[in-house]
């Protein structure tokens, strides 16, 4: 039943320009840095002469791209969870998925996989993009799978917070707002708290715990992280939803 | 032999301090058509949404077939279908894509799937529409499209939720029809304001008023509130009142306005070919006869007014 959820949201920013344009534009903007990544990675290491300068290329060209990655994705998510749950509020057709034998949690984990699907289209295109480099050099698969996971986390993170804020209002725009701005601070709190490593408020930090993915090191609390924070909005949702019915 | 489909006790649901609905109860049987019928803001919509699950109830409980839709909402929820006030369609989708969604989110097998869209799309008159896109076509189409995918799944109970609203008198009798056929297999359960509607497709009829079911019964119950004990007649020459009353079964005599001539009768007796006879061989000059129907409108407000008054009494 999840599936078929997902399949419908699937279908549905398919059957409108704006699935296609976003992964379009998101695949230039990849394309784009994964070249310039390139470029420059010739151009930097012509200069280093000493072996401990020198940086492999998968490093090099996938911190450029997997780095720029995260900083889009903020722009992206928002963009397509806003309409998720408000636009289906002010068309009425909630009721539609309301009155089918389906619990509210499958109706939104239906919903948030339906996106992180779409966005894993994304991610694995652009691992398909990075990969390419194999063909003239040994490139570090590690490296790149562990920016997959990472960057997948954190686009999954994103879509169950944008998920849950399009449950909030029947506004798409006002979601997609919200959303932005909230990630935003999610993902820039540590700079803030730049002055304190150990503080609780900077540990919330989105971009804390994709940095170690980004670095290549996976590790299990920054794992445990995404998945609460996932967790977290989920539920939130669903209880959102369920506010609806009990309250009206 | 009857089954119970729906059982609705006691359902009350408040809004802010205000009951909405109060204390609405009814049972409906398999095959059974029920109307609901009420002015603006009675509560219509409120019940039919509790009786999907769509709202929970502040007090009371729903049983479809038996299940009941707080305790195990999925099971019960696959037992009806529901075409809410506004037909939730999604307009980016074609007719058969929708349907073909409708179908697979409430279980409809996988191998059944197109053939239950083609049986909807063909009960609903879509046949032709089905690579159209929702968005464009006509609001009478898009009502056809949310009954079709109420009925797709074929449900026990179907909910419809002012299901004419928007269509023109050729499509209103169609799916007036339809509705009377899906009364065959399924319970219908539709509300709506046009009372001649009810008397068409409806067996049972329930008007709600403020909340609170004021008529409960089935519709020949309605009709004979409706038809009264009254004839209506025309006479070029009246005669005195006294030679009316003389015939047998007359009770009284109203004089309208516009000349006709109001007789009331007896319970059970018919005294039409009397009066007709009697106006022969007087030279009355009768030129109309009919029966004198106080309209269904009458009847509706009559029952919504009576409430009235008696709350105003009770406060």
């Amino acid at each position: 039943m999840i599936i078929n959820i997902a399949r419908k949201e699937l279908k549905s920013l398919f059957s409108s320009p704006m699935g296609w344009v976003v992964l379009a534009l998101l695949q230039f903007v990849f394309a784009t840095f994964f070249v310039i990544g390139i470029d420059q990675y010739f151009q930097t290491m012509s200069g280093a002469m000493r072996p401990e300068e020198r940086q492999g290329v998968t490093e090099f060209v996938g911190y450029s791209v997997f780095g720029i990655a995260s900083f889009i994705m903020l722009f992206a998510v928002p963009l397509l969870s806003m309409r998720l749950i408000s636009e289906e509020r002010r068309q009425q057709t909630l009721t539609f998925l309301v009155s089918a034998p389906l619990t509210l949690t499958e109706i939104v984990l239906g919903k948030f996989f339906g996106l992180v699907t779409f966005l894993t289209i994304t991610i694995l295109l652009m691992a398909a993009m990075v990969s390419s480099l194999n063909l003239w050099a040994d490139i570090d698969f590690g490296f790149i799978f562990s920016n997959v996971i990472g960057l997948w986390l954190l686009v999954a993170s994103f879509s169950a917070l944008g998920v849950y804020v399009s449950s909030t209002t029947q506004q798409p725009v006002v979601a997609g707002i919200i959303t932005f701005v909230a990630l935003f601070a999610l993902l820039i709190l540590d700079h803030f708290f730049a002055g304190d490593p150990s503080s609780t408020m900077a540990y919330l930090s989105l971009m804390r715990h994709f940095e170690p993915f980004s670095r290549g090191v996976l590790d299990t609390k920054d794992f445990l992280y995404f998945l609460l924070f996932i967790t977290t909005f989920l539920t939130l949702t669903v209880r959102r939803l369920d506010a609806d019915r009990l309250r009206g | 032999m009857t089954t119970i489909t729906v059982e609705a006790s006691e359902l009350t649901r408040i809004y802010g301090g205000r009951e909405a609905v109060s204390n609405v109860s009814f049972t409906l049987s398999k095959g059974e058509v029920l109307g609901f019928l009420g002015p603006n803001g009675a509560g219509k919509s409120t019940t039919m949404k509790m009786l999907t699950g769509n709202l929970a109830p502040s007090k009371g409980r729903v049983k479809i077939c038996g299940i009941d839709i707080i305790e195990n909402p999925k099971e019960a929820k696959a037992l009806i279908g529901y075409l809410p006030e506004q037909p939730p369609l999604y307009r980016e989708f074609t007719v058969d894509e929708f349907l073909t969604i409708a179908a697979r989110l409430h279980r409809v097998n996988n191998q059944h799937i197109k053939k239950a869209v083609q049986v909807a799309k063909e009960r609903c008159g879509l046949t032709e529409m089905g690579k159209r896109l929702i968005e464009n076509l006509s609001k009478g189409y898009q009502q056809r499209v949310g009954i079709a995918q109420a009925i797709i799944h074929n449900p026990m109970v179907v909910i419809l939720d002012e299901p004419t609203v928007g269509l023109d008198p050729i499509q209103i009798r169609d799916i007036r029809a339809l509705i009377k056929e899906l009364g065959g297999e399924h319970s219908v359960i539709l509300s709506t304001h046009i009372l001649p509607e009810v008397e068409m497709v409806c067996d049972h009829v329930q008007i709600i008023h403020k909340g609170q079911l004021v008529f409960n019964g089935a519709i020949d119950v309605l009709k004979q509130q409706r038809h009264g004990n009254k004839l209506l007649i025309g006479l070029n020459n009246p005669p005195e009142n006294d030679a009316l009353l003389k015939i047998a079964g007359v009770t009284g005599i109203d004089t309208l306005p516009s000349g006709l001539i109001s007789v009331r009768y007896a319970e059970g007796q018919l005294p039409a070919e009397a009066i007709v006879q009697a106006a022969v061989k007087s030279g009355w000059g009768l030129y109309q006869i009919n029966p004198d129907q106080t309209s269904l409108e009458e009847v509706f407000v009559q029952l919504t007014f009576q409430e009235q008054g008696l709350q105003e009494q009770a406060a």
